[in-house]
């Protein structure tokens, strides 16, 4: 059983169809990258795979559970699905380890006093150990980010969604971000993610996904879908991304 | 004003102090439920049943148009036919309840309404219940954004509490007509009682301010 099956999605936005019958499947262990212009039903797919999103027509099920069914059984589903946005949505509230322990400990992973070592863990994945006290305003984007992805990682998920996670960073700071995704790429964590990064989808992901006009117009390993696209939309798009 | 004399008017201290805790007392019960009315209220008209939330529209419409001297009448003279009899006391601090939640309700809405939506989507992501979100994502935040409109309302409703003295319920104006009518003193009464309104606010903007600070600790942008 595929890790994530997608399968005949349709969702539209009142009268505009942004994804025409999308199916997908994402194995364990995949790294996969969705590529595609702004507008071509990217990050709508990603939001639809986690129930951000209700679909008209289809279905998704991750490890073989339904998304879009019961509110108790997504809730369920999402403590094992991490998903990183754009806007990192840190609870600026809350410092660094409480952002982070705030889940695990009402979902009854973690006890309180176990939770600040949990804090400490996925920190020191991220790099960020010494900012366990601070506020995420404290914080330049891409530790904000490098948080966001930690916090995550505190639920131990099976499966992360990064939604385009560096397009709101400064450029010298996309680097340290990337870092750690492909930390947790090469620790085996299955992903999928929506980015403009060419270079980290060509040398990163498993599998690419490119998206057109609300369909899969293209997928397959980075090596063939980079240096031989069998469409003119993708060869296009990848020409107008060097 | 040749012949000021606060000596008679001082000799009922104790009716005043007894006036300044029930004006206190008033404004405490008031406050509690008028927030509990505002944040259910503001919860039911952000995601209750159509008709829930009808209903929360209507109370609050019915109440920030009318003056709560007419609310306080009406519960303390016309309740008692439909078998609700309540002592001068009790039906003010109903009646003021009932007039600063509509006003509750409507800066509570606006603080919920002030946090963005990706913070609820965050935390549904994280597998939290929708009840968790409210209370551990959107709360402290909202409660910091409505801070400063909640905190003048409530100093309103501290001023607000003298029309409770037209049911003769025992709170500081109250005490003003009392001792006025001993001591004929008109105006070293109303200027004493003015001077300890003033001294109420203040103190109370200086409780603010310090729970605020202590509240609120969190860096924002600016």
């Amino acid at each position: 059983m595929a890790l994530v099956e997608i399968k005949n999605v349709r969702k539209s936005f009142g009268a505009l169809e942004v994804l025409k019958d999308v199916s997908l499947t994402v194995e364990e262990g995949e790294i996969v990258t969705i590529i595609g212009r702004s507008g071509s039903g990217k990050s709508t797919l990603l939001r639809c795979i986690n129930g951000l999103e209700d679909i008209q027509d289809g279905e998704i099920r991750v490890e073989g559970q339904q998304v879009h069914g019961q509110m108790k059984k997504l809730r369920e589903l999402r403590q094992k699905v991490g998903i990183v946005f754009q806007a990192f949505n840190l609870f600026p509230h809350l410092t660094v380890e409480r952002n982070i322990t705030l889940a695990p400990i009402r979902t009854g992973r973690v006890s309180k006093a176990d939770a600040r070592a949990l804090a400490e863990k996925v920190l020191a994945q991220v790099g960020l150990s010494e900012k366990i006290d601070a506020y995420p305003e404290q914080l330049s984007g891409g530790q904000q980010q490098r948080v966001a992805i930690a916090r995550c990682l505190a639920m131990s998920p099976d499966l992360m969604l990064f939604d385009e996670v560096t397009s709101a960073l400064d450029p010298e700071l996309v680097g340290e971000v990337l870092k750690v995704m492909e930390d947790m790429a090469s620790r085996g964590m299955t992903m999928i993610l929506v980015t403009h990064e060419m270079a980290f989808a060509r040398d990163v992901a498993t599998k690419i996904v490119f998206m057109h006009q609300g369909r899969v117009w293209e997928e397959g390993p980075p090596s063939e879908l980079f240096s031989s696209p069998k469409t003119p939309e993708l060869k296009s798009f990848i020409g107008s991304n060097h | 004003m040749q012949n000021l004399n606060f000596q008679q008017v001082l000799r009922y201290q104790d009716e005043f102090l007894h006036g300044i805790v029930n004006t206190l007392e008033m404004t405490a019960i008031a406050a509690f439920f008028g927030l509990l009315i505002g944040v259910v209220g503001a919860v039911l008209v952000g995601s209750g049943p159509k008709p829930v939330r009808i209903l929360v529209k209507a109370y609050i419409e019915l109440i920030r148009n009318t003056p709560p001297l007419i609310q306080l009448f009406v519960i303390f003279f016309i309740f008692p036919s439909a078998g609700i009899r309540l002592a001068p006391f009790p039906a003010a601090c109903v009646a003021l309840s009932i007039y600063f939640g509509a006003y509750a309700i409507e800066i509570i809405r606006s603080g919920l309404a002030s946090i963005p939506k990706s913070q609820v989507e965050a935390g549904e992501c994280l597998g939290l219940t929708r009840f968790e979100v409210f209370r551990y994502v959107v709360l402290a935040p909202a409660l910091r954004n409505i801070y400063p409109s909640i905190t003048s309302q409530l100093i309103l409703l501290l001023l607000g509490t003298s029309v409770a003295s037209q049911i003769a319920a025992e709170e500081l104006f109250h005490t003003a007509t009392f001792v006025e009518s001993r001591t004929f003193r008109s105006f070293e009464v109303y200027a004493l009682i003015s001077a300890i309104y003033v001294a109420l606010v203040v103190a109370s903007r200086v409780i603010f301010a310090i729970v605020g600070a202590v509240a609120f600790r969190w860096p924002v942008r600016r």
